[in-house]
């Protein structure tokens, strides 16, 4: 048997499993045996799942196309279907110009990299995140305007506790008398990340908040509202710490210039990698099943993948809290009145 | 590494569709969420504050409603009390005056008594005197020779007036 995995967990669990599939004698399905002359590699498996892609791969025999949209100085933008990179076998061929190599589009005859607006699927993830987000909370917006001056019901009597807790717990503590400037941002950030999580979770899904990609974007937002707001304290204590003797200056200023930017790049870390990570754990659990070839296994790894799964409801929405609660956070401590603190 | 490389097109497709997306729900949806709970929020505390305000109110009024009873039995018995005096005293001056009555009504009817009984004392005398001068009289034009016993007669007749 192959040694498995470069998830440590994941072979943890596997001795766990090699045991379990002792004792109820492993069963060898029979295609399996079949496929031996291709090896099974789960490492570039999970890869691909948790990462972007110019088609949608549910199934072996259900893959969806998605368009492509292009654009290069040389040849202008270009659409069409990425089915195009694809012949009848699964390879990739090249296509008007374009060769399609591990996910990267470039000019075929030059090599030189095109600027790639497909809608891949992530981007589709995107849309359709977007889509259920404006769907969910103008029906919630209805449900105020229809229950006005009477008690929640429906979707508005779901959603109104947890929009409640990202007003009162996160953004008011953090931000302080100026935070219904912000509530706009947050709630979008927060229920924008937090379905992201979700959707990401649902079985054939884009990894959307776990594409770093995506969370780069989200922390650039955060991090220019954190500096376009920063008033005169904010800057005053990063340019002339108020409190500190001259020579230490010398080494603050270049420590708290890093930290204008560690801060967005700790968000967006963080995301990405508890998305992912989340991702990969599950990932590799299943490809334990198919590493072994055995129903065993297989059984024993969906058990815990079902109790993962559990743990990643979770995360999703603990990863949703943390990202708004920190932007809140900076933003808070650049609106914030500072008075003669410290 | 492919893993760790942000691609530009998803970048670009990430901060349009997320820019639009805040655009989008601020407008539709946060405005009026966070506007309707916040006017809801305000009518509770309203309410609230109403309720504890005519918590208050009624406090005082029933303090107030006390008070004014206290005052109105303190003026009841203050009313009693003056009423009572005045009977009291209306009483007594009554009294007073009827006895005051009463003694005159009894020293005029003894003034008319003793009025009455001196003319009637007086009548009896002169009654009396023209009595005995009728007896004397009589008595002088029958005993005229026996000196003596005429004398003891009339004086006899004046004891016996005397007496009377």
């Amino acid at each position: 048997m192959k040694k498995p995995l470069f998830v440590k967990k994941s072979t943890f669990f596997a001795l766990i499993l090699i045991v379990f599939s002792g004792i109820f004698s492993p069963v060898l399905a029979s295609d399996e045996a079949g496929h031996e002359a291709e090896p099974f590699n789960a490492s570039e498996v999970i890869l691909h799942h948790v990462m972007d892609d110019h088609q949608w791969h549910f199934a072996d025999w259900l893959v969806m196309p998605l368009p492509v949209i292009v654009y290069s100085s040389e040849k202008g933008l270009d659409v069409f279907s990425s089915s195009r990179f694809y012949d009848e076998h699964h390879n990739t061929v090249e296509y008007n110009g374009y060769k399609l190599d591990h996910n990267h589009i470039t000019l075929a005859d030059s090599g030189k990299a095109v600027l790639d607006l497909s809608i891949t699927k992530n981007v589709a993830m995107l849309f359709i995140n977007a889509a259920l987000l404006l769907f969910v909370f103008t029906s919630v917006a209805k449900g105020f305007k229809k229950n006005h001056g009477k008690a929640p019901s429906g979707l508005q009597s779901f959603f109104e506790p947890i929009i409640l807790f990202v007003r009162d717990e996160i953004v008011k503590p953090n931000i302080g008398h100026h935070y219904e400037r912000f509530m706009p941002y947050m709630l979008t950030l927060f229920f924008f990340i937090l379905f992201g999580n979700l959707l990401g979770l649902l079985p054939g899904a884009g990894n959307l908040t776990g594409n770093i990609a995506v969370t780069l974007t989200l922390a650039v937002f955060t991090f220019l509202i954190t500096n376009f707001n920063g008033n005169k304290g904010y800057w005053g204590h990063i340019f002339w710490t108020p409190g500190v003797p001259l020579p230490l200056r010398i080494v603050i200023l270049p420590v708290e210039i890093i930290g204008i930017f560690t801060k967005p790049f700790s968000l967006m870390i963080r995301l990405f990698v508890a998305i992912t990570a989340g991702h990969i754990v599950l990932l590799s659990l299943i490809c334990l099943a198919f590493i072994f070839g055995s129903y065993a296994v297989g059984i024993g790894s969906s058990l815990i993948v079902l109790f993962i799964n559990l743990i990643e409801l979770l995360v999703a929405g603990i990863q949703a809290y943390v990202f708004t609660m920190f932007s809140s956070m900076y933003i808070g401590m650049a609106v914030a009145d500072h008075g003669h603190d410290h | 590494m492919d893993l760790l490389t942000p691609g530009p097109g998803l970048i670009i497709w990430q901060a349009f569709i997320f820019l639009l997306l805040i655009v989008l729900l601020a407008k539709l949806a946060w405005k009026p969420i966070l506007g309707s709970l916040k006017e809801r929020e305000q009518s509770i505390q309203q309410a609230l504050d109403a309720a504890e305000q005519a918590k208050k109110e009624m406090a005082n009024l029933k303090a107030d409603n006390e008070k004014l009873l206290r005052e109105a039995r303190e003026e009841r018995d203050k009313i009693l009390k003056v009423a009572r005096e005045a009977a009291n005293q209306m009483h007594d001056q009554a009294q007073a005056d009827a006895k005051k009555t009463a003694d005159k009504i009894i020293e005029d009817a003894k003034a008319v008594i003793q009025t009455e009984k001196n003319a009637a004392l007086r009548d009896v005398k002169a009654q009396v005197a023209a009595f005995s001068l009728e007896v004397a009289e009589k008595l002088i034009k029958k005993n005229l020779a026996d000196d003596k016993a005429q004398k003891e007669l009339a004086e006899a007749y004046i004891k016996e007036l005397k007496l009377n």
